[in-house]
C-alpha cells in the first residue's frame, strides 16, 4: 500500500522567511554589498567560480551572500544558474605562456627565465592573526619595480630540450574534445574529460587524495615544476566575424607537476607530468588537481593501480561536491515509508531471532538433563 | 586585387583590436566615453543583448590537446545603424548596456567617416587605460621577484 502524505506548506514558507531573516542578521549592521565581497573575499569567490564551474565574480559573490557564506551551497546556486543559460560556443584554448603573470614560482629551477615572482602570496607569512584588521587600517600601496619584459617560458619547455620529460598531453588526432556537461560520464575517461571533472572537483576531496599520494598511497615523487597565476585572454570564433573575437580576460591558476618516473614496460625512465588548471587564484586546488591527474594516469603509464587516488571511477565519481552533497543531504528528507518498511522487517527478524534462541535454549537444557 | 585582400586583412586586424578594447572596458567607463564622444543610440537591435555561456578551454600540460575546464558568462548584441552598418559585440559578464554600446561603437567604427572619431575618443582611451593597468600590475609583480645571492664561505 502506498499512502501519499501532504502538508508542511506553511511550515516551509515560514522556514524560508526565517532563513531570509537570519541571513540578513542584525539590521543595525550594514548589509554586505556584492562589490565588497568581490574585492575583499576574492579567494572565496574564486573557489565558488572554480567549483561552480562558472566564471562570473558578481554572480559568485551574490551566491555567497545568499548562502550565508556556505560555499558548497553557493556552488550549488551557481551550478543551477548556469543551466538556465544558452551556450554560445567553445572558446579557443587559452595560452598560459602568454599570461599576464601575477605570481610564478618553480620549485625545480632557481634561475628560470622570468624568475621567481612571489606575487600576493600567503607563503612566508607567520600565520599570526592581525587584530588591527578588525578596524580599517590604512594599507600602503604595493612597491613597484621595473619589469624586465622577459618571456616567461613554461618550465616544461626547459626540460623538454633534453628529452627527459614527456611532452604536453596529446590525444589522438580524431579525438573529439569531451564535455562532461553534455555527455554522461563513462569510464574509463579520456584525459581531457578527466581534467574537466577535476577542475570543478571539490578542493578538499582532491587535496586529501593528493596528500594520500604523498604519504605513500600511489606515490608519484612530485615536484612543482611551476605554479603560475594571472590573466589570460579568451577568444571565441563566431560565424558573423572573420576573426576570433576577444571576450576579455579571466584569472586562472596553472600547476605543472613534474614527477620522477623509473620507467615501465610502457614508458622509459623520464619525468612524467600532472596538470592543474583552475579558475581564479586557487593554488592549492591547482596543485591537488595536478597530483590527482598524475595519479590517475597510472594505467596509461603501466603502473600498478593500488591506491584510491589512482582509481579513476572512485575519484571522479566522488569529486563533485554538488552531487555529493545532494546525495548525502537527501538523507534528511522524509523517508517515513521506507523507514516503516525497515521497521517491520527488523521487528520480524528480531522475533524470529528470539524464537530461535528460545528453541536453542530448550534443546540445550533437554540435552543437559 | 592582391592589395585589396591585404588591406582587408589589415582592416580586420584593426577591428579585432578595437572590439577587444570594447570587450575589456569597464561598463561605466565605456558609457562615459560614449556619451563624451556624442554617440547617439539610434541603432536598431538585431539580436540581444542576451547573456549566455561559453565553455572555456585550456590545453593539457599547457600546450597539448584541448580540454574544457569551466564556463563563463558572456553577453552579446548585434545592432544596425540607420546608415546600414551592422555592429557586433561579445564580452565576458552580464552587462547588457555595455554590449549594446559596444555593438554601436563597432558599427560606427565601420563607417570610414566615423572611424577616426571612435578610435580617438573611445578605443584609444580604453587601450591606454588597460595598458596602464597592465604596466602597474607587472611592476607590482616585478617588485616581488626573488633576487638570489650566494654566501661565499671559506678561503678558496
Amino acid at each position: 500500500m502506498y499512502v501519499a502524505v501532504k502538508g508542511g506548506e506553511a511550515a516551509i514558507a515560514n522556514a524560508h522567511r526565517l532563513l531570509a531573516d537570519r541571513r540578513r542578521g542584525d539590521r543595525s549592521v550594514p548589509a554586505l554589498r556584492v562589490d565588497q565581497i568581490v574585492e575583499q573575499l576574492a579567494l572565496g569567490i574564486d573557489r565558488v567560480m572554480a567549483e561552480g564551474s562558472l566564471y562570473d565574480r558578481e554572480l559568485a559573490a551574490l551566491a555567497v551572500v545568499q548562502s550565508r557564506g556556505d560555499l558548497i551551497e553557493a556552488i550549488f546556486l551557481v551550478r543551477a544558474y548556469r543551466t538556465t543559460l544558452p551556450r554560445f560556443g567553445y572558446t579557443r584554448p587559452i595560452d598560459t605562456a602568454a599570461m599576464q603573470v601575477e605570481r610564478r614560482v618553480s620549485a625545480t629551477y632557481k634561475d628560470l627565465p622570468g624568475g621567481q615572482l612571489l606575487g600576493p602570496t600567503f607563503d612566508y607569512t607567520h600565520r599570526l592573526l592581525d587584530p588591527q584588521l578588525a578596524g580599517d587600517p590604512e594599507v600602503v600601496e604595493p612597491e613597484q619595480r621595473e619589469a624586465d619584459g622577459q618571456r616567461m617560458t613554461r618550465v616544461s619547455e626547459i626540460l623538454a630540450h633534453e628529452g627527459l620529460i614527456e611532452a604536453d598531453g596529446e590525444l589522438p588526432e580524431d579525438h573529439l574534445t569531451g564535455d562532461i556537461t553534455r555527455e554522461p560520464l563513462e569510464f574509463p575517461l579520456a584525459r581531457d574529460s578527466r581534467l574537466q571533472a577535476l577542475s570543478r572537483g571539490d578542493e578538499g576531496f582532491l587535496l586529501a587524495l593528493g596528500y594520500s599520494t604523498q604519504r605513500g598511497y600511489g606515490r608519484s615523487h612530485p615536484f612543482v615544476g611551476e605554479v603560475r597565476i594571472g590573466e589570460v585572454e579568451l577568444e571565441l570564433d563566431v560565424p558573423e566575424l572573420p576573426f576570433p573575437i576577444t571576450l576579455g580576460r579571466i584569472r586562472v591558476t596553472e600547476c605543472q607537476m613534474v614527477n620522477q618516473f623509473k620507467g615501465s614496460a610502457k614508458a622509459p625512465p623520464q619525468f612524467t607530468r600532472g596538470y592543474g588548471l583552475v579558475f581564479g587564484q586557487s593554488e592549492r586546488k591547482a596543485m591537488a588537481m595536478s597530483l590527482c591527474d598524475r595519479a590517475l594516469r597510472a594505467g596509461e603509464l603501466g603502473e600498478d593501480v593500488t591506491a584510491p587516488a589512482q582509481d579513476e571511477e572512485f575519484v571522479i565519481s566522488h569529486s563533485d561536491n554538488v552531487q555529493a552533497t545532494g546525495f548525502v543531504e537527501h538523507l534528511k528528507l522524509p523517508h517515513y515509508v521506507d523507514f516503516q518498511a525497515e521497521l517491520d522487517l527488523v521487528r520480524r527478524m528480531r522475533s524470529e531471532h528470539e524464537k530461535r534462541n528460545q528453541t536453542n535454549e530448550t534443546e540445550r537444557r533437554e540435552a543437559a538433563e | 586585387m592582391k592589395m585589396d585582400r591585404r588591406q582587408e586583412r589589415e582592416m580586420e586586424a584593426q577591428r579585432k583590436v578595437a572590439m577587444a578594447a570594447l570587450a575589456m572596458a569597464p561598463g561605466d567607463e565605456l558609457k562615459r566615453l560614449c556619451a563624451a564622444a556624442g554617440v547617439i543610440d539610434e541603432a536598431e537591435l538585431l539580436r540581444g543583448p542576451e547573456t549566455g555561456l561559453v565553455s572555456v578551454r585550456g590545453r593539457i600540460g599547457g600546450g597539448g590537446a584541448p580540454f574544457n575546464f569551466g564556463e563563463a558568462t558572456v553577453t552579446r548584441a548585434t545592432v544596425r545603424l540607420p546608415s546600414g552598418e551592422i555592429g557586433h559585440a561579445y564580452a565576458l559578464g552580464r552587462d547588457k548596456q555595455k554590449a549594446r554600446l559596444s555593438a554601436i561603437a563597432d558599427a560606427l567604427w565601420q563607417n570610414p567617416e566615423r572611424r577616426a572619431d571612435i578610435e580617438d575618443k573611445i578605443i584609444a582611451p580604453l587601450r591606454a587605460a588597460q595598458a596602464q593597468a597592465d604596466a602597474t600590475s607587472r611592476a607590482e609583480t616585478a617588485a616581488t621577484k626573488v633576487d638570489f645571492f650566494t654566501m661565499v664561505r671559506g678561503e678558496d
